[in-house]
This record gives C-alpha cells, structure tokens and sequence, in this order.
C-alpha cells in the first residue's frame, strides 16, 4: 500500500517511449505502399506502354509543364498492393508531390492494369478546372473502351489528351489561372529565426532608444516589423532530373475499371 | 557602464530563453493544435459539400423515380439531420459531440448508397446526363470525405501524442494544462467506402 514516490515517474517513462515510438513507427507507416520511383514523367512500372508512346507521352507533359505549370504524370503500377485505386492514388500523388507547391496543380493519371482499374488524381489546385465529372467522362469515353482491348498506349495517349484539352480550355485559355487553394505551408523551423532576428532588432532599437537618446524613432503601433518575415519558399525549381515541385491533392478527380 | 552591461545582459537572456523556448517545442502543441483544427476545417467542408449536392441529386431522381418515395424521403431526411448537427473546432475534444455527428453523416452515407442502388433500375435516369455528372461528384466527394478524414486522424493523433510525449509533455502539463486530447473518428467499417456505383 506504500507508493513509492518515483513509481509514478518510472512508470510513466515507459508508456511515454512506447507512444514515442508509436509515433516514430507511424511517420514511417504513413506511406505503407512500396511506392516506384518518379523516374520521368511517364513511369511504366506495369510495363503496358510501347516505347514510342513512352518517348512520345513525356514529350507533351514536359510540353504542358512549359506552358502552364502544370504537372502531369502518368503511371501505370504492376500492383495496387491489396488497396483501392483511390487511396493508392491519393497516397502515390502525395509521395511524388505532384504540382508546384503553392498551387497544388498536378494531375496523376494511374493505370493498374493487374486489378483493372484507371484513376486520374487532381491536385487541389486545379479540381475547379479538371472536374471530378469532366475526369469521369475522360476516363470511360476515351479510356475504358481503348483498356478493354488491351491498347493501354492508346487509351493512356487519348485520356492525356482529353485532360490537355481541359486544362487549357480552348487554346486562347491556355495561360489562364485557375482559382487556386493556397496551402498553409509554413514550416516549423523556419519561425525561428525571423523570432530571433525580431527580438534582436527590438532589443537594439529599444537599447539605442534609451541610451542613445531617440536615434531610432518607434511608432507607437510598433508595426514596423509588420510583415514579411517569413521562411523560404521551397517548391517549384526542377534541376536536372524530375521531381514532384511539393504540391498534394485531396482526392478529387474520378475512377473508372473495366 | 555597468547599466550597459547588464542592460545587454538582460537583453541576451530574453533573445536565449525565446531559443530554448521554441528549441524545446513550446510550439509545437498549438501548432500542431491548429493543424488538427485546420484538418477537421476541411472534414466539415466535404462533408457540407455534399450536403450541398443532394438537392439537385434528390430532384433529378425524382424526375425519373418518382415512386421511390421512401428512399428519397429518407435521404432528404438524413441529411436534414446530418446538417443540423454541426461540430466546432473547440467541440473536438468532446466524444459525444464527435460521435452524434458521425453517426448522423454514416446515416445519411448509408441512405444515399441505398438511393444509388435503386436507380439502377432505371436506364433512362441511368442514362441522364445531369444525373451521371451528380453522380461522379457524388463520389468524388465521398473520396474527398475519406481522404479529409484520414488527414484529420492523423492531425489528431500527432497531437494527442505531443500531449503525451517528452519534451512536449512538460509543456502540455504547465502552460497549455487546458488542452484536451481531440477524439478520433472511429472509422466504422465500410462507412469510410464511398457507396460503388458502377457506369
């Protein structure tokens, strides 16, 4: 019946390492697919495409990025790996960070051609253009038809195609800016610094205000460190491989299976 | 000079204690708060979005299967009280809030399947342009639904273990001792599916 007074502290350590690890587990358990790597802009895992497609295919999305922006890649996967189209899609569009990160506009277009089953993905960015209706008519009008008879170049040309033609609207529309949603991505670490620099600055001002008698004036509203401290903006700039700019979608877009 | 001296001193302490502050995340536990909040923001609006697309869905049904009464009446009612109950972000922390609220969109999830199931039977309704475009943003938000939901568990759950783990623990227990852990959606089987509807 005695407790003793480090029990409760010793007991505690444990389950709070077991829920650190939990945790660690999780960050790691979050992408629980084996993923392929984004190797171009046409990624064949599944190996259903000609060569010439292929070459073919990523020369017009390197073409539609020039353009637009827009990042759209097209996969095809040997295996779903037990999931659904939708949340595989939702989490290998996630993983490649498809679309520049500000605007979230990338587009996947994903081929399973093991479980039947076609998605196109939409970034957040663009549902407003690239409807989940519009993806929908895509998928069983210009894809479905080609997939049942084994033409998977085919169907995958004709449904980029279709997707092209959405997202540029008619070709004077090609520049336009579609309403995007702004992502909160302000990172952790980088409120640091700009706190750091802010509480020296006042430090200084306030000191050389005091002793060094009014060389620095401050407002009375103190809004001169108003805004624009803020981290860097990662996102965008591809060297010279490919790489997904940041960008993440919230599963809009439509599957079909045939 | 010793004014100066330790006026700097003093100075320096201030800029040092706002370093360890953040360096021992001090921050983390609103962040990630807000985050959750952020998450359960996005949860709301699917879940409102396609309240929004009933109406419409309700009316072009009807149009072609009108003696269906019964299911229509009973997702016209689902989501009169699926809309009704709506959920705050400082309403999180509390189970049976969470949990009226998600019984009540399971409901109106498991009516509207139902609804989708009966017009099968109708090829010409199957055939409607306005209903197959309904249709397809039906279940893009239902998946818009899981994917929201899947965010805010996993917002939540970063945050309830930053309310339990070291070092964030010790600020959990001294200046934020008010936070609660958030309640999770417990994902009822099949109700995270969206209904399958088949062209």
């Amino acid at each position: 019946m005695i407790e003793r007074p480090g029990r409760a502290g010793l007991h505690f350590l444990p389950r709070g390492l077991s829920v650190i690890l939990a945790f660690c587990l999780l960050a790691t358990l979050a992408f629980a697919f084996d993923f392929p790597p984004l190797s171009g802009r046409v990624v064949d895992q599944a190996n259903v495409m000609t060569a010439a497609s292929r070459s073919g295919l990523e020369a017009k999305l390197k073409d539609v990025e020039d353009k637009s922006g827009i990042q759209l890649v097209v996969a095809t996967v040997k295996s779903l790996q037990g999931s659904d189209v939708e949340t595989y899609a939702n989490q290998l569009f996630r993983f490649w960070k498809l679309g520049q990160a500000q605007k979230n506009n990338g587009v996947l277009l994903l081929v399973a051609p093991a479980e039947h089953k076609v998605r196109i993905e939409v970034g957040y960015g663009l549902e407003g253009t690239l409807t989940d209706a519009l993806s929908s008519v895509i998928i069983s009008s210009a894809m479905v038809p080609r997939f049942k008879t084994g033409d998977y170049s085919g169907g995958i040309e004709r449904g980029v195609d279709g997707i092209i033609s959405i997202l540029s609207g008619d070709s004077a529309d090609w520049q336009k800016k579609v309403a995007v949603r702004q992502d909160d991505t302000s990172g952790d670490a980088g409120n640091v610094i700009p706190f750091m620099i802010f509480l020296l600055i006042f430090f200084v001002v306030w000191y050389l205000n005091r002793h060094g008698r009014g060389m620095i004036f401050i407002p009375p509203g103190g809004s001169v460190f108003g805004s624009g401290w803020r981290g860097g903006d990662s996102g965008g700039g591809f060297g010279g491989g490919f790489s997904g700019g940041g960008g993440s979608s919230g599963g809009g877009g439509a599957s079909g299976s045939w | 000079m010793p004014v100066i001296v330790s006026r700097i001193r003093i100075a320096l302490a201030v800029i040092g204690l706002g370093l360890v502050l953040s360096a021992c995340g001090y921050n983390t536990i609103p962040t990630l708060e807000e985050q959750a909040k952020a998450r359960w923001a996005d949860v709301q609006n699917q879940y409102q979005r396609r309240a929004d697309l009933i109406p419409n869905l309700v009316a072009t049904v009807q149009g072609y299967a009108a003696q269906e009464k019964s299911v229509l009446t009973a997702v016209v009612e689902a989501r009169a009280k699926a809309t009704q109950i709506k959920l705050d972000a400082s309403d999180l922390t509390d189970p049976d809030k969470m949990k009226a609220f998600q019984d009540a969109q399971n409901q109106l999830t498991g009516v509207l399947g139902r609804l989708l199931a009966v017009t099968e039977n109708y090829p010409d309704l199957k055939s409607n342009a306005n209903f197959l475009a309904l249709q397809s943003q039906l279940e893009g938000t239902e998946n818009r639904i899981a994917v929201a939901r899947r965010d805010y568990i996993d917002a939540v759950r970063a945050f309830n273990t930053a309310l339990r783990t070291f070092p964030t623990v010790l600020w959990a227990k001294t200046v934020f001792s008010g936070e609660k852990p958030m309640a999770e959606f417990t994902a009822s089987e099949g109700a995270d599916r969206p209904p399958q509807v088949k062209f």
